[in-house]
């Protein structure tokens, strides 16, 4: 039974040995050096705030596309649409959870890639705009099963109050259920937020991983996490090491503020957040 | 209340309805329609003979076949490691666990779910760093290593399961094992458990399906494009997503780019078995509450 305690241990070595390898920064008073917009390892530049701004930019364009459909989906699923026809729409967007990350990013690459390129003359295809698309299908399962669960804990009278009322199932969408989930909303968002911060892959095939503040929907541009993963793939010196640990530590910080605001969120309500 | 708002309302949420529905019927016959032709034996072994590969008699160079090996160690690794231990914390945070230590270990746990699989490699890569500078100073990337951050992946989900099925066990079978006169711990193992198994169950093929689609860990921790069958497990490995991802980006030939499209094929309907097994399981779980 001492089992559970491995999962503690490691969210805390987990943290120690970020900080532990991204000390050398503040020790050194080189956190300017990292907190700069520049990045240019061989002129010895390394600032990673273009990748901060990138993941941003990525994950909140990617959110605002998303989220609409998804409560649309989610309206659909729990009200509007004939119980079949919502059990089979639940069904799709649970097997979209099972489609691996790197199979949408694939073949992103093969159909979406072109298509920019020549609809936007936007240079080489590989930009904000292709992954912020792809991103958005990806986080849009995340968004409606949190709010589907939110709505399920819904209080069962209140659906036969509003029938006797007589509003539409629509009305009863707008006006009742949504109002009333309305912390749902908010919890889903942040947790698609940290899903779409959190995802490698997308951003690394689709994104064009410059290293530039994202100036237009067809930039390349490099986030956080692809920054990770290009970084350590290419063997480098030891600073540019440094800013990867930096960018883990920021990375594993969201992650841990994103939980502290749900369990809030959660609180308030007084419900648990799984459902 | 304008009944035209309404009517609008309900329109946008059948269209993103049919817009998602197209988005992945696209996605997934695209994909059936560029990958199926490249799925044949030569895929998966090139020009070796199938049996020969199988058994390890000669390597296979022009085939995804070190890559499903490799794929399928890591997951059968992390499995071994994961699953004991998820299902023995389910157990204690459902069962033993006081209060206010299960409101904390289940934050910490949150906060492992939510830690990005990249963050989960970079521990695995700093991990070796440090062990670098302390004890092994030949510590490198491995098959064990990935494993390893793999587990820790998905002790979150099967932790969760375990728990959640555990606690849906209806009051009057709950009651049932102490009023047998049985221990907390009998019955719990052979009341409890039991009940929950296929809760339980079908967390862990979920599980299994997130950890052999996982990339951005196994990228930090070993897994390289040229690495044939895995032979220890301080080796470096092959892997089906690596191996997507890698040819994406790096093929020469228009052979190797079919080649993509069939492991893509390949590992999509490797998690799609999985996940219609999951809720295959699933629903017989359920059917079993409502024979009450």
């Amino acid at each position: 039974m001492i089992a559970t305690s491995v999962s503690a241990v490691t969210i805390f070595s987990i943290l120690f040995l970020l900080v532990y390898f991204s000390s050398p920064l503040f020790t050194e008073g080189r956190i300017y050096e990292i907190f700069s917009l520049q990045w240019q390892p061989f002129g010895g530049k390394y600032g990673i705030l273009p990748m901060c701004a990138a993941s941003l930019c990525l994950s909140l364009s990617a959110l605002v596309l998303a989220f609409p459909p998804a409560i649309g989906v989610c309206c659909l699923i729990y009200a509007l649409a004939p119980r079949r026809v919502a059990q089979f729409f639940l069904s799709l967007i649970r097997f979209m959870t099972s489609i691996p990350t790197v199979v949408y990013g694939f073949v992103s690459v093969f159909l979406l890639v072109p298509r920019v390129r020549d609809c936007f003359d936007g240079g080489s295809g590989f930009s904000l705009l292709t992954a912020t698309l792809t991103l958005s299908l990806l986080i849009l399962p995340t968004i409606v099963l949190v709010f589907h669960a939110r709505l399920e804990q819904l209080d069962p009278t209140l659906r036969l109050t509003s029938e006797a009322m007589g509003f539409t199932a629509v009305q009863q969408v707008r006006h009742v259920f949504i109002p009333a989930a309305g912390e749902g909303l908010v919890i889903a968002a942040v947790l698609g937020f940290a899903r779409a911060i959190g995802d490698t892959l997308i951003s690394l095939m689709l994104a064009g991983n410059a290293p530039q503040l994202p100036h237009s929907l067809f930039a390349s541009v490099r986030t956080l996490t692809s920054h990770i993963a290009l970084v350590l793939a290419t063997d480098s010196r030891s600073m540019a090491y440094q800013s990867v640990f930096a960018s883990g530590l920021i990375l594993f910080l969201l992650a841990g503020a994103v939980n502290l605001l749900i369990r809030k969120a959660a609180k308030k309500s007084g419900r648990s957040p799984h459902a | 209340m304008p009944k035209r708002s309404d009517w609008f309302f309900t329109c946008l949420a059948w269209l993103s309805g049919t817009g998602i529905l197209l988005t992945v019927a696209i996605l997934v016959v695209f994909l059936l329609l560029r990958g199926i032709g490249s799925i044949n034996a030569s895929l998966f072994f090139g020009e070796t003979p199938w049996f020969d590969a199988i058994t390890g008699r000669k390597p296979v160079f022009d085939g995804i076949w070190p890559a499903v090996a490799g794929t399928f160690s890591l997951v059968a690794l992390s499995s071994l490691l994961s699953i004991p231990v998820g299902i023995a914390s389910g157990v204690y945070l459902s069962g033993y666990a006081p209060k206010r230590l299960r409101v904390f270990l289940g934050f910490a746990i949150d906060l492992l779910s939510g830690t990005p699989s990249i963050v989960m490699g970079l521990f695995g890569f700093t991990l070796i760093l440090f062990l670098r500078k302390t004890i092994f100073p030949e510590a490198g990337t491995c098959l064990f290593l990935a494993s390893l951050c793999i587990a820790l992946l998905v002790l979150p989900y099967v932790i969760r399961t375990t728990e959640t099925s555990l606690d849906a066990v209806p009051e009057h079978l709950r009651v049932l094992g102490p009023a047998m006169g049985l221990t907390k711990s009998q019955s719990i193992r052979h009341v409890l458990l039991p009940l929950a198994s296929r809760g339980i169950l079908s967390g862990v093929i979920l599980s299994i399906g997130r950890a052999s689609e996982d990339t951005a860990v196994i990228l930090l921790t070993g897994v390289v494009a040229q690495a044939g069958v895995p032979q220890s497990l301080w080796g470096k490995f092959e892997a089906l997503p690596f191996r997507i991802y890698y040819l994406a980006a790096e093929h020469k030939t228009p052979l190797e780019l079919e080649q993509a499209f069939g492991t893509a094929l390949v590992l999509l309907t490797l998690t799609g078995v999985l996940f219609l097994t999951a809720v295959f399981v699933q629903r017989s779980a359920e059917k079993r509450w409502k024979k009450k």
